[in-house]
């Protein structure tokens, strides 16, 4: 569904990814994990067309993005969910959700997708007519899944759902993930936080200092000596 | 003593309308793309000439120019997003696009010296500066078209921010630019749209302007610095806020000329503008500029 061919990314004269390669197939939860500052989010940003990769491609089911704009990308199907949220914070929740579903593919059916996305997150149904900026980091979390899940992608990207959560909330914010992969939706998942979201993904990146260092089912991933020294502590 | 107390409060709001006409645009670029346009004055002085042109070459009413003028300066602030703000807009420096401005203005100046010289255009009034009497109260038709317009466009533009598709958009583009490109929205496009539909503000302000006031190429500068304390009292970006400062200024401005003084009319104007900012520094309807962050 998503492939990255020798990817060279970065930001003015500063190279931070260099030849990423790695491929995402339809329907599955692939997870890109790395310590802060490996190109995680950076690799994000290439792929939504928000810096254009020095050198390399991108393809989004047999169709070359590499030099899309961001907006076009979204039009294609392909929804970021940003780290920090990054709500509308003078509109309501309504107005955000409605935001959501502002790409072509999403216009026409945004009632019938809002009903199933209120039955997703019965927490955010019941803030609706709130401003956005008065909800907690949690609650602002759940409002930014529901809106990216507004614009029915076809593949779901999630840029550090759990930074600067509480680890409850983590928890449940995982919990929605995995309800979002069960709808059937393609996932792509950007984290620290290693440990869990090797437990909700079918395989993983592991990106190391701008390079893909490992790849494997997330399952042998989570049994690796290195994964294991480096990132879960064991 | 009443009656004339009621006439200077009455022109006082007349001078409002005015003031709230020509302001509606600049806050409105502002809001959306948080540029001050510098050059909005010129816009207002083009759209007034362009009305003149109309209505002596086609001796047609100033405020049928509407269907030209309105769309002209609309394309005018298009492209002045499309061509000088938007390659700015990157700049390490963001005063750079205050200078783009100013130099569009003193650009526009010249340019309407060049083609029409420094002389006096007089738009024919077709009675829009008769004076209508309502009892011992007397206003200028045009004047009372005026304040019927800013009222209407107030209105007019706050419906379409908030009801329409195109203007949720543009005030996800005014909250959050980077997460509005994230919702599949072409924010360069927002953009030019935005400053055209400010720059259509002033060409209907122009059309409504031009009978009254004799069209020069300076006249810009004589009604841009009211537009700016208009909203800068309102909170920049507010268009409800500009009308309301606009009304503040009109009244202070008749009550001072009338009571204290013709000659310190402007320093109680900008007296009480200045107070005013001390006691409220984001205006009567301002809120600070949270620019994209939440958390």
């Amino acid at each position: 569904m998503l492939t990255l061919e020798n990817i060279h990314a970065g930001y003015g004269a500063t190279t931070i990814l260099h030849d990423v390669s790695l491929d995402v197939q339809a329907g599955e939860v692939v997870t890109i994990v790395g310590a802060n500052g490996a190109g995680k989010t950076t690799t994000l940003r290439a792929i939504a067309g928000q810096i254009r990769p020095t050198s390399g491609h991108i393809y989004f089911e047999g169709r070359d993005i590499t030099k899309l704009a961001a907006h076009d990308v979204v039009d294609l199907g392909i929804t970021m969910i940003p780290e920090g949220r990054q709500l509308f914070p003078d509109m309501t929740v309504r107005d955000n959700l409605m935001l959501g579903a502002f790409r072509s593919g999403a216009r026409s059916v945004q009632n019938e997708t809002l009903d199933y996305v209120l039955d997703l997150f019965p927490r955010v149904s019941e803030r609706m007519d709130q401003m956005a900026s008065s909800l907690s980091g949690g609650e602002q979390q759940m409002v930014a899944i529901a809106r990216g899940m507004m614009a029915k992608p076809r593949l779901l990207m999630f840029d550090e759902p759990s930074l600067g959560l509480a680890p409850i909330i983590v928890e449940q914010v995982f919990e929605v993930v995995k309800k979002v992969a069960a709808s059937g939706a393609t996932v792509l998942i950007v984290e620290q936080n290693v440990f869990t979201t090797l437990q909700s993904a079918d395989r993983g990146y592991v990106l190391e200092n701008g390079e893909i260092a490992l790849s494997d089912t997330a399952e042998a991933l989570l049994s690796n000596d290195h994964v294991r020294r480096a990132y879960l502590g064991i | 003593m009443l009656e004339t107390f009621l006439q200077v409060v009455v022109n006082g709001l007349m001078l409002g309308g005015l003031f709230a006409i020509i302001s509606i645009g600049l806050t409105t670029i502002f809001g959306i793309i948080k540029v001050v346009n510098f050059a909005h004055g010129e816009f207002l002085m083009a759209g007034m000439f362009l009305t003149w042109l109309f209505t002596t070459k086609l001796g047609l009413h100033p405020y049928a120019a509407v269907v030209v003028v309105a769309p002209v300066l609309f394309v005018l602030g298009g492209l002045t997003q499309k061509l000088l703000i938007q390659p700015l807009m990157n700049a390490r420096d963001e005063h750079i696009q205050i200078f783009a401005t100013v130099g569009l203005s003193t650009a526009m100046i010249n340019l309407a010296l060049l083609i029409y010289g420094a002389d006096i255009a007089n738009t024919p009034a077709y009675g829009l500066r008769t004076p209508l009497e309502f009892g011992p109260i007397r206003v200028l038709e045009g004047q009372l078209f005026i304040l019927g317009a800013a009222i209407l466009l107030v209105i007019g533009m706050e419906l379409f921010l908030r009801r329409s598709r195109t203007g949720l958009a543009i005030r996800a583009v005014a909250q959050n630019r980077t997460a509005a490109q994230l919702m599949g929205i072409n924010v360069n496009w927002i953009y030019v749209l935005s400053f055209g539909l400010g720059a259509a503000c002033v060409g209907i302000a122009s059309v409504l302007v031009a009978p009254l006031y004799p069209t020069s190429s300076n006249i810009g500068t004589y009604f841009v610095l009211i537009a700016f304390v208009v909203v800068i009292l309102g909170g920049w970006g507010s268009i409800p806020g500009a009308f309301v400062g606009a009304m503040v200024i009109g009244l202070i401005d008749s009550l001072s000329g009338f009571y204290i003084g013709a000659d310190l009319r402007e320093a109680v104007v900008f007296g009480v503008f200045l107070v005013i900012l001390i006691l409220r520094p984001s205006g009567l309807f301002g809120t600070k500029q949270k620019l994209s962050h939440i958390s």
